[in-house]
């Protein structure tokens, strides 16, 4: 009986670490939804960061009116039509995403880093520094994010920056118990294990070995929440707290809106449809990154 | 397993009392004045700081907050710089109109979702699947403040089938109290035409308040279904002769409803405090519109009040799912 | 006429790579008293046949090419949805290898036996020992009696008891004599035991080879036991049948293809089985590995 050898292929010379995410990505592009969140994703990002150079009605945005032009329906010259003040509607949300767009990306970020820092030493240390930790986190996870997020805003008054720490303060809770959960689990593998026998201290088995491991599902659940935090930005502008004009934003311009419904309706449909595919450009991409990232969602 | 659910009753008691704690601790950190504002802008200093007294601000913080404590297991949950009203009283008075909305809100997204998914899972790839799953990615993106909108546009503006906004018309009277729940309430006394205005005004809020957990929890059901039909004990009870239906309505459904508890269990907090969005949408006068009111107005004793009164519900109903875990999966009961 | 007739059986399966033939002509006749033992390597397609002959492989990605299977007469692969529904569970009982992952956790042993019983009695009512046209509370007492029974002739200690327990209240070998008494209590005539010991320790595998050797004494039932495990096929079958690669290269009484096989597979079969007298050191494996379309 004889062994035979299935053909061998010469494999490129590549880092494992490289070789899973190269494949991950192949993985990607399978789904031709993904591609689309990820193209969207680029693409908005890139429109929020030039918005002020590129947009018609520039002076409009710092809010200059032209009362001549109200209401005017969608039209080659104003594409998204005009609002009650005469201002170009598509100039007013494309600059609107800054705000919305970017602060949702700030507020996960910062959810991210200071959630993961809590997360991380209280998993790691585990014992009482674990307990108070999360019995903090758990409080803060019982009162309802939207609401508290409105108070902190409020009170810390009308601004982008204030708006974003309020909202951030009830995001990081989450990332928190996520990254508690992983040190644990990644605390007593043999990699750590070993590296600790190797006399490496804390700072250094943390960062250098535990969590580069823990990105994954870290990324995952980021990018599902970039869309959520858009909405929640957009919800505090609706109701009136955060920026106030005449800084664009899309929650802001949508609630100005509501009170020439139903016949101008161009003025609120423009706003909303901005947020929504916002949100969903993320979800996707968010769903992609899911689909190849986390081993348990295999289809 | 009742020592589980006493114990757990038990411990809402000291989660309560730090979070009353974290408010208060919260409200009075941040900056704003709501004297100053509740006073008005004619106010002069010793009206303010007449008020302030009224209001106890005068008092060091522990004593503040000791006495609102106390009040707190009296009954008496502060006093409303705004409305001038016990806050226990106005919260009483808003919650059933929430209630009512939450729940038709969570009726409609497990009625409709868990069905669904176990059908689309089932029907993988077919019509139903992409038309629902397309409905379901949009449906989480929506705002609930533009999906309120749009629907304000489309059946009330434009088909004029629905009312505009409003928990019931100032010319025709609500049925008499017993729940506090106007449809409820009608259905109790027998008048159909109360219980359908009181339906109409429901829908729009409901459904727009519905559609993101309906979204997920169909999604979720889905995808635990599919997991669940490539159980090796579906394969035995297909091969023993088991109806499909039985198969999937019975047994399937049952084994993958543990991750869309989960699922259900998170989303209450989101509904309970999303109720602001749809609130002000509809006018609907709930705890929502009341705590966001209380919000502009820097008024933090019922921010507060409504705070709890919602992590109250909150953590019961985490009791409930936990309990109800028990029930999907034997081997986690608490015996 | 023969309880189970395979004729010239040949199934084609659809994967990434595209279609390959995985059945090749199987040649197959099981008669009532017989014990048909299926022996072959991982990925030979015993299980494949033992899944067809209850069409219980979806076609896609399956695809009969050629051949028949009859049960009784009737004839499997042309019969419609209801009427192999009607077959499974009354005409043909089936086991499968992992007792653990094959009763549903989150139901009672008890639900679980139940509905089977009642599936059955529905296609026969004689089966619970009821007239055919009574109540549906006559129907449930009659199953639940059955089930009882059924558990108890199994083996379970204090059947009554038990019969509302939970699968992880059982231990592993408990597990497998409750799937037994869910495949036998339709009162089948014919058994497919799909590798039923291989995940349970050897003694409770002697106790489980027994039941199922008992069980055809008293029924006069065919059993179909695939299996890898030649150990087994020597125990308790009257007839065997060797696999390779989707082919039956072998069969007959279990006395002569094993004392005197004619094939080259099934001699050095035999010959890698560690003996009480095998030297150290001395394992002889069947060189070659199967083609990953099996595997």
């Amino acid at each position: 009986m004889t062994t035979h050898a299935p053909g061998a292929v010469a494999a490129p010379p590549q880092s494992a670490r490289m070789e899973n995410w190269s494949r991950a990505f192949y993985r990607f592009r399978q789904s031709w939804l993904s591609v689309i969140g990820l193209a969207l994703v680029i693409i908005l990002i890139v429109l929020a960061i030039i918005a002020p150079y590129i947009v018609p009605h520039p002076d409009q945005v710092r809010g200059a009116t032209d009362t001549a032009m109200r209401f005017r329906p969608p039209s080659a010259e104003a594409w998204f039509g005009t609002n009650a003040l005469g201002q170009d509607m598509f100039s007013l949300v494309l600059v609107g995403s800054r705000v919305s767009l970017l602060s949702g990306l700030a507020v996960v970020a910062i959810a991210i880093v200071v959630g993961s820092v809590i997360g991380a030493v209280a998993g790691y240390f585990g014992g009482w520094i674990d307990e108070i930790l999360m019995r903090f986190t758990d409080l803060l996870l019982t009162i309802p994010s939207l609401i508290l997020a409105m108070a902190v805003a409020a009170a810390l008054g009308t601004g982008v920056g204030h708006m974003i720490a309020a909202i951030a303060i009830t995001w990081w809770p989450v990332y928190a118990r996520l990254v508690r959960g992983e040190v644990i689990s990644k605390k007593e593998e043999q990699f750590v294990v070993a590296a600790r026998a190797l006399g490496a201290g804390w700072v250094r088995l943390l960062c250098r070995h535990i969590l580069p491991n823990i990105v994954s599902p870290v990324v995952v659940k980021a990018s599902l929440d970039v869309g959520f935090a858009i909405l929640t930005v957009a919800s505090l502008g609706f109701v009136g707290i955060g920026v106030k004009p005449p800084t664009p934003e899309w929650g802001t311009l949508l609630s100005n809106a509501r009170s020439y419904m139903p016949q101008y309706w161009w003025t609120a449909v423009a706003p909303g449809t901005a947020i929504f595919i916002a949100v969903l450009a993320f979800n996707l991409l968010g769903d992609g990154l899911r689909d190849v990232l986390d081993p348990k969602a295999r289809r | 397993m009742m020592t589980f659910i006493l114990r757990r009753v038990l411990l809402i008691i000291p989660i309560l009392i730090g979070l009353t704690l974290l408010l208060f601790v919260i409200s009075r950190m941040l900056p704003g004045d709501p004297v100053g504002l509740a006073a008005g802008p004619n106010a002069t200093p010793a009206l303010i700081a007449q008020l302030r007294k009224d209001f106890n601000l005068d008092q060091p913080l522990p004593i503040q907050y000791w006495t609102y404590l106390a009040g707190l297991i009296h009954g008496d949950w502060g006093m409303s710089i705004f409305t001038r009203r016990p806050v226990f009283t106005d919260i009483l008075s808003y919650l059933p109109a929430t209630l009512e909305l939450v729940i038709a809100a969570f009726l409609i997204a497990v009625v409709v979702g868990i069905p669904l998914g176990l059908l689309t899972a089932v029907y993988r790839n077919g019509v139903l699947d992409y038309l629902t799953r397309t409905v379901a990615l949009g449906g989480i993106a929506m705002p609930r403040f533009f999906l309120g909108l749009l629907l304000q546009l489309a059946f009330a503006a434009w088909l004029d089938i629905l009312p505009l906004s409003g928990r019931f018309p100032l010319i025709e009277s609500p049925p008499d109290t017993v729940t506090g729940f106007y449809t409820i309430d009608a259905l109790i006394a027998g008048d159909w035409h109360t219980f359908g205005i009181a339906l109409a005004h429901l829908a729009l809020p409901a459904i727009t308040l519905a559609l993101s957990p309906l979204a997920t929890i169909m999604r979720m059901m889905r995808a635990s279904t599919i997991e669940v039909l490539q159980q090796d004990y579906v394969m035995t009870e297909r091969a023993l002769g088991l109806s499909s239906r039985l198969i999937l309505f019975k047994y399937v459904l049952k084994n993958a409803m543990t991750s869309t508890l989960t699922v259900i269990g998170l989303y209450v907090s989101w509904l309970l405090g999303g109720t602001v969005l749809v609130e002000t949408v509809f006018d609907w006068p709930g705890l929502g519109l009341y705590a966001t009111q209380a919000i502009l107005t820097q008024d933090f004793m019922p921010v507060i009040g409504v705070t709890l009164v919602i992590a109250i519900i909150y953590l019961f109903t985490m009791l409930i799912v936990d309990l109800l875990y028990g029930v999907f999966n034997p081997k986690v009961r608490y015996a | 006429m023969p309880l189970l007739e395979i004729r010239d059986l040949n199934l084609a399966m659809k994967s990434y790579e595209g279609e390959t033939h995985i059945l090749h002509g199987i040649n197959l006749t099981i008669e009532r008293g017989e014990i048909w033992g299926m022996v072959g390597e991982t990925g030979s397609g015993k299980s494949l046949t033992g899944l067809s002959v209850s069409r219980l492989i979806p076609t896609p990605p399956g695809r009969y090419l050629a051949g028949s299977i009859r049960f009784d007469g009737h004839d499997v692969l042309t019969a419609s949805d209801a009427e192999m529904r009607a077959l499974r569970g009354r005409h043909i009982g089936m086991i499968f290898q992992d007792p653990t992952t094959n009763l549903n956790p989150v139901f009672r042993v008890g639900t679980q036996l139940l509905d089977v019983a009642m599936h059955a009695g529905h296609a026969d009512p004689s089966v619970l020992g009821v007239a055919a046209g009574a109540s549906s509370r006559v129907f449930k007492r009659a199953a639940r009696e059955k089930a009882v029974e059924m558990l108890d002739k199994v083996g379970i200690p204090n059947a009554a008891a038990r019969i509302d327990d939970y699968p992880h209240q059982f231990s592993g070998g408990m597990r497998q004599r409750v799937l037994i008494a869910m495949a036998m209590i339709g009162k089948p005539d014919l058994l497919i035991a799909d590798e039923p010991t291989t995940a349970l320790d050897v003694s409770v595998q002697a106790q489980i080879l027994r039941l199922i050797h008992d069980l055809v004494a008293e029924r006069n039932i065919g059993v179909l036991l695939i299996t890898h495990n030649l150990g087994v096929v020597a125990q308790i079958c009257t007839h065997v049948a060797v696999m390779y690669r989707g082919r039956i290269l072998e069969s007959g009484p279990v006395r002569d293809v094993l004392k005197h096989p004619s094939h080259v597979y099934t001699k050095a079969l035999l010959n890698s089985v560690p003996t009480a007298h095998s030297k150290r050191g001395e394992l002889r494996g069947l060189g070659g590995i199967l083609p990953e379309s099996f595997a």
